[in-house]
């Protein structure tokens, strides 16, 4: 069945002819129409909504946004704050530049519902260091909002107070983790925080209630006030709603981002119909469907999954519906909706060299197992490509993973085990005959690491 | 240390964005490197007692975070993505190409003192991959064509400046 | 004295062990308290929670309960309640007790937990056991031993970092033997309050360093090298003198100030190599000051004083100065209880007066007290002062200058750093009893050399009050007698009666003299001291100020 249209809501402006990143042009279209009824009703109203609503985190976690709400410290007595992870560093996603880019109004209005809904007087947008002119987009944009009364003191002439700054990032992932972020942004090195007992919701930002979200989600937010949360649940399946901004990258025809509702196209959808299908003359080998942090899937592969109703029904990687739930019942994960695609083409040592040499580089290096094991993993599929590669390498990658996923202080480890775990598991062969398949490649084949 | 009037009246300013003056780490080394091009032991010591910190606290925070540099680089600052979907898309040559052009090695800089190359982490627009982020501005589709344009282009403008 | 409130005790299940410890324990010291050992390498008692070394790893439950009714669910097997273990390990260090909590340290997946750190541990750490002043104290080696797989996977290359750098001057850092606990970084920043360590780079490459150009030299650099659980930090004056394994640990207690900083010295074949601190949460938690830990060296000083003569003449020679007549005894803050008794009892025979050089100075506010007697509480107690002495002894020197005083008997005070001038020590004669030479000794008629703190037994009273006893650790230097020997011997000599010289029998008379002792002997001192009842003197006015765990009284209120 062929895929359907794409739903545009977040992305509705992105690369519109004629759309600008200017107030003036949000406000032609509607904007802040929604900020300026939210401050009259009650902050518990709107969080019940978008607790309704069944909104999840768009950042990798998938955790459930009003829940994460409701787990806030309103009688501290300290100030809450609300922090935007605009960190986007999960390999192969790219949707929250597209937004901070040639969209700011729609996250600053996102934010700054969500900021009233939850009585935050101060946000921060933390902003990776790599996106200079998207944190220029954004002052720019802060500041238009504050001249027209959407920021700042008395918020559409109500006394509901409340301001945002942007804080750049410098270069860190780790940066992505909701406690390694509040540390950055309190000047520290970004070392995650054990949990418990500095849970954000109580213990965050100069250790105070904080509340950390993505970009995408908070712009979820002024959508579900928008059209309500009844109107929200209509999009999607149950527990898995909205729409998702899919970001395609790797080797199909047309890589790129593509917004569906969640469950509404599939794998082989997404990549075949809408993507144009591989490039000339190959085949899909291997697809990690949710930033490089997710479990790979091989094309080839199927999966037995339990119905509702308790029957059972066989999917193949393409059969597999683009939705939370699905893709976690098949051993992987919808994450932050990075689709990377490899085929035929792609030596899977290979690929997992490159991305063990990125998580190695990546961790902070607090905690024992992350940051000995993840460069262990490095030095095995390095020398596996480089030197002289055992048949039993393989196995050791997976046996140093094994050690390291859920011992750590934060999902970092989960991130840098789970894709060896999944190659090896997967394409165990490729890594057991490496040695002699190196021999007999092509002097000019793609170099990856 | 030396520093422009407009860095150090921003400076103020954005130590007053937050409740604690240590938050003022990250924003005082990039305005500080935008402005010096790199940070010095210097300005370690300068933002530590700007923000009323120990020296190593500043310190730990520059090594820690890899955008900070502390030594100087060649004018144009050449990022090279190498995480996965940019790889699979020929990164490697791209930056070998940057390379070969400037005669220069990646951490260097060239002996036209023009380029220092780096490979860095996922620039998130990998659905445009191979990208280059050169100084602030982000190239997208950079093949070893288009990596010998831009580089074509860099050369020009060097010698226009003559 | 007033008793902390009994605390509120929790239930807790170790290993099915079932033990009530206090509220807010964490799970490693209610594990200790049965008996079980949780390894570990960056929890420490006394500094903040860091929870990144992950070798305390754990099983955890909670028993299982309707969510609605709150009834207990039952294991129809065992007829107990059944217990919701969480799947993923938990670190203990920063897991509070919390009651009926189930703590598995045994599992498979424990040991697992523990093979996998221990091997993540020493696939970067050089082999440098026959080189390293840490082994035999070494907690990666101790728990590889105990918790490790005991073969490596490694063969990849090991990580290079800064080897033998000096840190400071008297800390050595090696950066590759560094497990990255970080706990000399929290100790110089939540004790010492010198903020000068931290890691830089990152990932496995992280590296602990101090700011360039700034050093750890506070005076509590050395306790970073107590904590550091891996030879990363170890002390340059230690640094390849011996293996720890020879040594013999002797309980001792720190005379550089009235906090009585309890330590221990360890020794071989009579030389001592270092002294480290010993843990007591009253008085020093487990920590010590750099300069205590030095004044070992004082043993084998150059100016250490030998006898001139044969013992009993120098104690006849000294008992015939002392029957002359007006004599004056110079007792010390830095004399044992029981020395200070023995020269009380002298003083007394002799009817002499008494005096007392005070040590007042700037305290640190941590572990050296404004006063640098570690005993003069001791001498209150026994009656040679009645008040805090001054640091100069201006009536002794106005008695000499009215010719009072013939003759002064010096127990190891040096009277011209006490403010007396040549003429009037050319004025009386001294004896001199004393470990080191000094201008006093040198202007003595009779010198009897004596024993420093490490080659003698006896107590001190702190600021607290609290009287603590230390051991001899080495045996005396050639020639030199123990002090309570040289003072009994004298006390006869004089016609007095003997009060003994052993600790046992002078404890008998000194228990008999001061009310506030009443049953205590020497063997019954606690390893931890022992507060005693300080109201006789609580309208003195003492020179400290708070330290680590002392706050002097408030001022009375003027009238």
């Amino acid at each position: 069945m062929p895929a359907p249209a794409e739903r545009r809501i977040i992305f509705k402006h992105i690369d519109e002819e004629g759309y600008s990143n200017d107030i003036a042009c949000y406000q032609k279209h509607g904007g802040y129409d929604v900020l300026q009824k939210a401050v009259t009703e009650k902050p518990e109203d709107i969080r019940d909504e978008v607790k309704k609503s069944g909104l999840r985190g768009r950042g990798g976690a998938g955790f459930s946004c009003g829940l994460k709400w409701s787990f806030v410290d309103r009688k501290s007595g300290k100030p809450i704050y609300l922090v935007v992870n605009a960190d986007e560093s999960e390999p192969g996603t790219f949707k929250d530049r597209y937004i901070i880019h040639q969209d700011p109004h729609q996250l600053i209005e996102g934010t700054m519902v969500s900021c009233f809904a939850n009585d935050v007087k101060q946000a921060y947008i933390y902003i990776r260091g790599e996106f200079p002119e998207g944190a220029r987009i954004l002052e720019r944009a802060i500041q238009e909002a504050r001249d027209a009364g959407f920021v700042g003191k008395n918020i559409c002439g109500t006394d509901y107070s409340c301001d945002i700054f942007v804080h750049r990032g410098a270069g860190a992932y780790i940066c992505g983790e909701e406690t390694g972020l509040i540390e950055s942004l309190e000047g520290k090195r970004a070392n995650p925080r054990i949990k418990p007992p500095y849970f954000p919701a109580v213990l965050g930002l100069y250790q105070c209630p904080t509340i950390v979200n993505n970009v995408e989600t908070l712009c979820h937010v002024k959508h579900i006030l928008e059209m309500g949360a009844d109107e929200y649940l209509k999009i999607g399946t149950p527990n898995n709603t909205g729409t998702r901004i899919f970001c395609v990258s790797g080797q199909v025809q047309k890589p790129g981002y593509y917004e569906y509702a969640c469950g509404e196209v599939t794998i082989g959808q997404l990549l075949n119909d809408v993507c144009g299908g591989p490039l000339e003359g190959r085949q899909f080998k291997a697809v990690i469907p949710g930033g490089s942090s997710a479990k790979i899937l091989r094309f080839g592969e199927t999966f037995t999954i339990k119905n509702k109703d308790g029957t059972e029904k066989t999917l193949a990687v393409e059969d597999i519906p683009l939705d939370f739930d699905s893709l976690a019942a098949c051993g992987t994960m919808g994450g932050s909706g990075g689709v990377i695609v490899m085929d035929d083409s792609v030596n899977m040592v290979e690929a997992l060299a490159n991305i063990n040499a990125f998580y190695s580089h990546e961790s902070c290096g607090q905690c024992t197992p992350c940051r000995e094991g993840s460069l262990w993993m490095k030095k095995i599929s390095s020398r596996m490509v480089h030197g002289e590669a055992r048949p039993e390498d393989g196995e050791l990658m997976v046996s140093v993973a094994n050690q390291i996923a859920g011992r750590t202080i934060c999902a970092f480890g989960e991130a840098c085990s789970w894709p060896t775990q999944s190659f090896v598991a997967k394409f165990g062969d490729e890594f057991k005959t490496y040695n002699e398949d190196k021999k007999s490649r092509a002097a000019d084949s793609l170099e990856l690491v | 240390m030396n520093l422009k009037p407009e860095t150090l009246t921003r400076i103020d300013e954005v130590i007053t964005h937050y409740p604690q003056k240590r938050s003022g780490t990250l924003p005082l080394l990039h305005l500080i490197q935008e402005d010096v091009g790199f940070v010095s032991d210097e300005a370690v010591e300068w933002i530590a007692e700007k923000l009323e910190l120990q020296p190593i606290n500043v310190f730990e925070v520059i090594t820690f975070y890899p955008m900070f540099r502390r030594k100087p680089i060649g004018r144009h600052h050449i990022k090279v993505c190498r995480t996965l979907p940019c790889a699979l898309a020929g990164g490697y040559k791209t930056c070998s190409k940057f390379e070969s052009e400037f005669n220069t090695r990646r951490g260097e800089i060239s002996p036209d003192g023009e380029v220092t190359i780096e490979f860095v982490e996922c620039l998130a627009s990998c659905g445009t991959a191979p990208v280059v982020l050169i100084d602030e501005t982000l190239h997208e589709n950079v093949g070893e064509a288009r990596a010998q344009e831009i580089s074509d282009q860099m050369k020009a403008e060097a010698a226009k400046r003559g | 004295m007033i008793q902390p409130a009994q605390t509120d005790l929790v239930t807790v299940f170790i290993d099915g062990k079932e033990i009530a410890v206090p509220k807010g324990t964490n799970v490693i010291e209610a594990a200790r308290m049965v008996g079980t050992d949780v390894p570990h390498y960056c929890y420490h008692p006394k500094l903040t929670i860091a929870g990144n070394c992950r070798m305390c790893l754990i099983e955890l439950g909670m028993p299982m309960a309707d969510r609605a009714t709150r009834e207990p669910i039952m294991d129809p097997e065992t007829g107990k309640q059944k217990i919701n273990w969480i799947p993923r390990p938990q670190i203990a260090c920063s897991t509070t007790v919390v009651p009926g909590m189930h703590v598995k340290t045994q599992s498979p997946m424990v040991k697992e937990c523990r093979e996998g750190v221990m091997e993540f541990l020493l696939i970067n750490h050089p082999l440098d056991c026959p080189i390293c002043d840490q082994a035999g104290e070494c907690k990666l080696q101790e728990q590889a031993t105990g918790y490790g797989r005991g073969y490596s996977r490694f063969i990849e290359q090991k990580n290079v970092k800064p080897k033998r750098t000096k840190l400071g001057p008297r800390v050595m850092l090696d950066d590759e033997r560094c497990v990255l606990c970080s706990r000399c970084i929290r100790f110089c920043q939540e004790v010492a309050k010198d903020d000068v360590l931290g890691f830089v780079d990152r990932g496995s490459y992280s590296t602990l360093t101090c700011y360039p150009g700034k050093e750890l030299e506070n005076n509590y650099s050395l306790n970073t090298v107590d904590i550091c659980p891996v030879g990363a930090l170890t002390s340059t004056d230690f640094r390849f003198k011996m293996r720890v394994w020879f040594l013999k640990q002797t309980k001792s207690i720190c005379p550089e100030s009235s906090v009585g900083t309890n330590t221990v010295v360890w020794s071989r074949e009579g030389a001592i190599y270092r002294i480290t601190p010993r843990r007591n949460d009253e008085v020093n938690d487990t920590w010590m000051a750099d300069s205590g830990r030095a004044l070992y060296k004082e043993v084998q000083a150059d100016n250490r004083l030998t006898p001139t003569s044969e013992f009993p003449t120098l104690i006849a020679a000294g008992a015939s100065l002392l029957n002359d007549g007006s004599v004056a005894v110079v007792g010390s803050g830095r004399s044992s209880v029981e020395e200070q008794f023995l020269t009380a009892k002298l003083a007394s025979k002799l009817a002499a007066s008494t005096y007392l050089v005070g040590r007042s100075g700037a305290g640190d506010g941590l572990l050296i007290s404004a006063d640098r007697n570690p005993n003069t509480r001791g001498a209150l107690l026994t009656g040679l002062i009645t008040e805090p002495p001054a640091n100069e002894l201006t009536a002794l020197a106005a008695a000499i200058d009215a010719g009072d005083v013939k003759v002064v008997l010096s127990i190891g005070e040096d009277l011209a750093a006490a403010g007396l001038s040549a003429e009037q020590l050319a004025k009386v004669e001294i004896v001199y009893l004393g470990s080191h030479a000094n201008a006093t000794s040198a202007a003595a008629k009779v010198t009897i050399p004596t024993l420093t703190v490490f080659e003698k037994s006896g107590s001190f009273i702190n600021q607290q009050f609290r009287i603590q006893k230390f051991a001899s650790a080495i045996p005396g230097l050639k020639g030199a007698t123990d002090d309570r020997v040289v003072l009994d011997q004298l006390l006869t000599a004089v016609g007095g009666e003997s009060a003994g010289s052993d600790l046992a029998t002078v404890w008998r008379e000194l228990a008999a003299s001061a009310p506030i002792l009443g049953d205590l002997t020497y063997a019954k001192i606690p390893a931890a001291g022992l507060l005693l009842d300080d109201s006789a003197w609580s309208q003195l006015t003492f020179p400290e100020g708070e330290t680590l765990h002392y706050k002097p009284a408030p001022a009375e209120a003027t009238a």
